[in-house]
Order: C-alpha cells, then structure tokens, then sequence
C-alpha cells in the first residue's frame, strides 16, 4: 500500500483533495497551536525584560517592581503607560512611555524618565522605524541627541526644535524625527502633569 | 546526480540571489547590516529545509490540482513557526526584521524549490537542495548586508572601524539595487570566464 501510493500518485478527484486539505491544515494547525503554547511565556517573559530594562535605562535606582504598579491611560486611540519607581516605598521618579504619530516612519515608542519634581531624568527608545544613518540617531547608542533632555524642566525648557523656535537642537538630516521626538516627550509630560494636578 | 551536487547547486551554480534572482523583496529590503543578512537567511534556510523535507514527504498523497495550496501552508505553518520562536528568543533581531519574517511565505524561493524540486525527489535529496538553497541565499544575503555595512555605515557586524560614519545612501533602499546590481555584474563575469 505505501509503496504503491509512492509510485500512484493520488489522483486529482474530489475526496481525495478534500481529505489532503483538511490533512494539511488540521496538522499545521495542530503543530501551531504546540508551538504558541511553547513559545506563550518566553514571549511575554522577553516582552517585561525589554520594558524594566527601558525603566532602569531612565530611572535612578529603584528596588519595586513598577511594571506591577502600572496604571495606563488611553489616548488619541493609543494608550499612555506610567510606571512609577520607588525605592523603599517613597516614589524616585515615574517612568511614562509614550508616543509620537508624526515621525519619518511609523509610531515612535519612548520611555521618559520624569523625576517627583517634573525635571527629566533621563528617555530611551523602545521602538521606532526611522531612517538607519539618519532618524535612527534618537537612539541613545547613537547618538548624543536625548543627552541635552538631561535634567530639564519642561515647563521652562521649550520642546520644539530650534527650527520652530524651540530650545532642542534637531539631529542634523532628521528634523522630522527630532520633531516627533519632541512630540512624544511633550505628550508624556502633559499626562504626568494632568495626573498629577488631579 | 551525487549528493553534493543537490547540496552545492543553491550554493552557487543556482544561487537563489545572484544567478536565478529569486527572493529579491527581502534581499534588497532587510540587507542593511550583515547581521541583519544573517538572520534572514537563517530564518529562510529554516523554512527551505523543513518545507521540503515535509513536501518530499507527503508529494505522494497530494493531488495535483490542490498541490499549491497545500505546499503554501506548509510553508507558512513553518513561517509561523520561525516567527515564533525568534519573537521568543532572539526578540532584537525579530523586531529588526519585523514584517519580513511572515513574508518569507511568498518568497519565491521556497515555493520554487518545494515545487521544482522537492514534489519530484525523494527526502533526502530534498533536504540538501534545501539546505543547500537556504545556505547559497544566506550567503548572498550576508555579502550584500556587509557591504552596505561597511560602505553606509563604516561597521561590519556591528563593529565600528570609522567612526564618522559611512555614506548613507548605501544604507537607504537606492544603496541596495546599486550594490546588488554591481554584485551581478562581478558573479556574471566570473560566470562566463570558468564556461
């Protein structure tokens, strides 16, 4: 029987292409369904690893576990995530990821680290789709473009490129992902300030 | 026909890239380091392998009139696969390739090997000319990524050797046909003088 399937090749009638499709695709099915199953947790495990290594990135030392105690607010059909670190219960900074629509490329995705008293501790890139050579110079081993955000206040320290009469210096080529740079810190400084105010 | 020659053919007689100019969407797109190449490749050689070990495998139950549809999702049940498991392991390399991993589904080089190939021969025979296709593409993959590397960016694997910077039209999309199509030109030449 099966050295005879091998050299009768089976014939194009109707049962026989219902039966090997549904052969095909309960069996990859079944193989996708193992391998989700096997894959579920080192999945989510590296998802948590990538953001507490963003949050160290841009908090001082804290000893919480902030991605427990995060709280999120939806908007502009995107969500806002704060995490906010504590060291031994007293709150050391809040880590707010946040995002930009308008870059070169797609969503930009950072983290800005904003201390209790509103100044900026440090951002880091999650992700983004910029230009290699040129819009990717957000990125801290990059460049040195997120170091002149260090320790400002945003409240006096204005978030616009020097081109629209701001106080940031774009990234040379890159105006536009300095610009949605800029867009997203604002945005995460104006939800940690509406928040706060409440 | 020797084993060897089923390996060796997708290594260079027919490789993927420079001689049957198969799989150009993800050669010219990801190619931007050579790490990048790599991983591609890798994940590619992957999916040849395992396709047609289960194409060889099963060509006999298969009708001809449904033998497209079925080799497909053969394929992209290994895509998923690939995709998976480098989401879960390697999640920079995933992100950095983002959407070209789920589009080795389409890639011609799969589904031109498992039809050319594996739905005629037997598995092991199948296996080499997969691994042997998926390896010639990786190659190809790595040569073009490391020297839009090293011309764009003035790194090779990551490492730095200039530290201004390179020529960054090298990096951006004109930079991959212009290296592309040099790399033809030289593979063409070599060609012709060992006929």
């Amino acid at each position: 029987m099966e050295k005879n399937s091998v050299t009768n090749k089976a014939k194009s009638t109707f049962r026989n292409m219902v039966i090997s499709l549904a052969f095909v695709t309960l069996t990859s099915s079944v193989a996708l369904a193992f391998i989700y199953e096997l894959t579920k947790e080192p999945i989510e495990e590296a998802q948590r690893i990538k953001i507490i290594t963003a949050i160290e990135n841009v908090m001082p030392e804290f000893n919480n576990i902030p991605t427990e105690e995060m709280y999120l607010l939806p908007l502009e059909g995107d969500t806002i995530k704060l995490y906010p670190a504590k060291k031994d219960g007293i709150l050391v900074g809040t880590a707010v990821e946040t995002f930009s629509k308008i870059g070169f490329n797609g969503t930009i995705r950072l983290i800005v680290g904003l201390q209790p008293d509103g100044a900026i501790y440090d951002i880091s890139v999650i992700k983004h789709k910029e230009t290699p050579g040129l819009g990717d110079k957000i990125e801290k081993q990059k460049s040195d473009f997120t170091d002149q955000f260090k320790y400002k206040y945003p409240d006096n320290f204005i978030l616009q490129v020097s081109k629209d009469n701001g106080d940031v210096d774009a990234i040379t080529a890159a105006t536009i992902s300095s610009r949605a740079f800029c867009d997203a810190v604002q945005r995460a400084w104006n939800i940690y300030k509406e928040i706060n105010e409440k | 026909m020797t084993h060897w020659n089923n390996f060796s053919r997708g290594l260079f007689k027919e490789n993927a890239v420079f001689v049957l100019f198969l799989g150009l969407c993800p050669t010219l797109a990801v190619t931007t380091s050579a790490f990048n190449g790599l991983g591609m490749g890798l994940a590619t050689s992957f999916v040849l392998l395992f396709s047609n070990i289960v194409v060889s495998a099963v060509k006999a139950k298969i009708p001809d009139k449904v033998r497209i549809p079925c080799y497909i999702v053969i394929i992209a049940t290994f895509v998923t696969i690939v995709n998976l498991l480098m989401e879960a392991y390697t999640p920079d390399l995933h992100e950095q390739l983002g959407l070209f991993i789920p589009l080795i589904v389409v890639n011609c080089v799969v589904l031109g090997r498992t039809e050319a190939f594996a739905s005629k021969n037997s598995l092991i025979p199948s296996a080499l000319d997969g691994l042997g296709t998926g390896l010639g593409f990786t190659m190809s993959l790595i040569l073009l990524g490391a020297i839009r590397e090293c011309l764009g960016a003035g790194s090779i694997f990551g490492f730095e050797f200039i530290k201004t910077g390179g020529l960054i039209i090298f990096i951006l999309p004109p930079g991959a046909f212009l290296v592309l199509g040099y790399l033809i030109v030289f593979v063409n030449k070599f060609n012709n003088k060992s006929t």
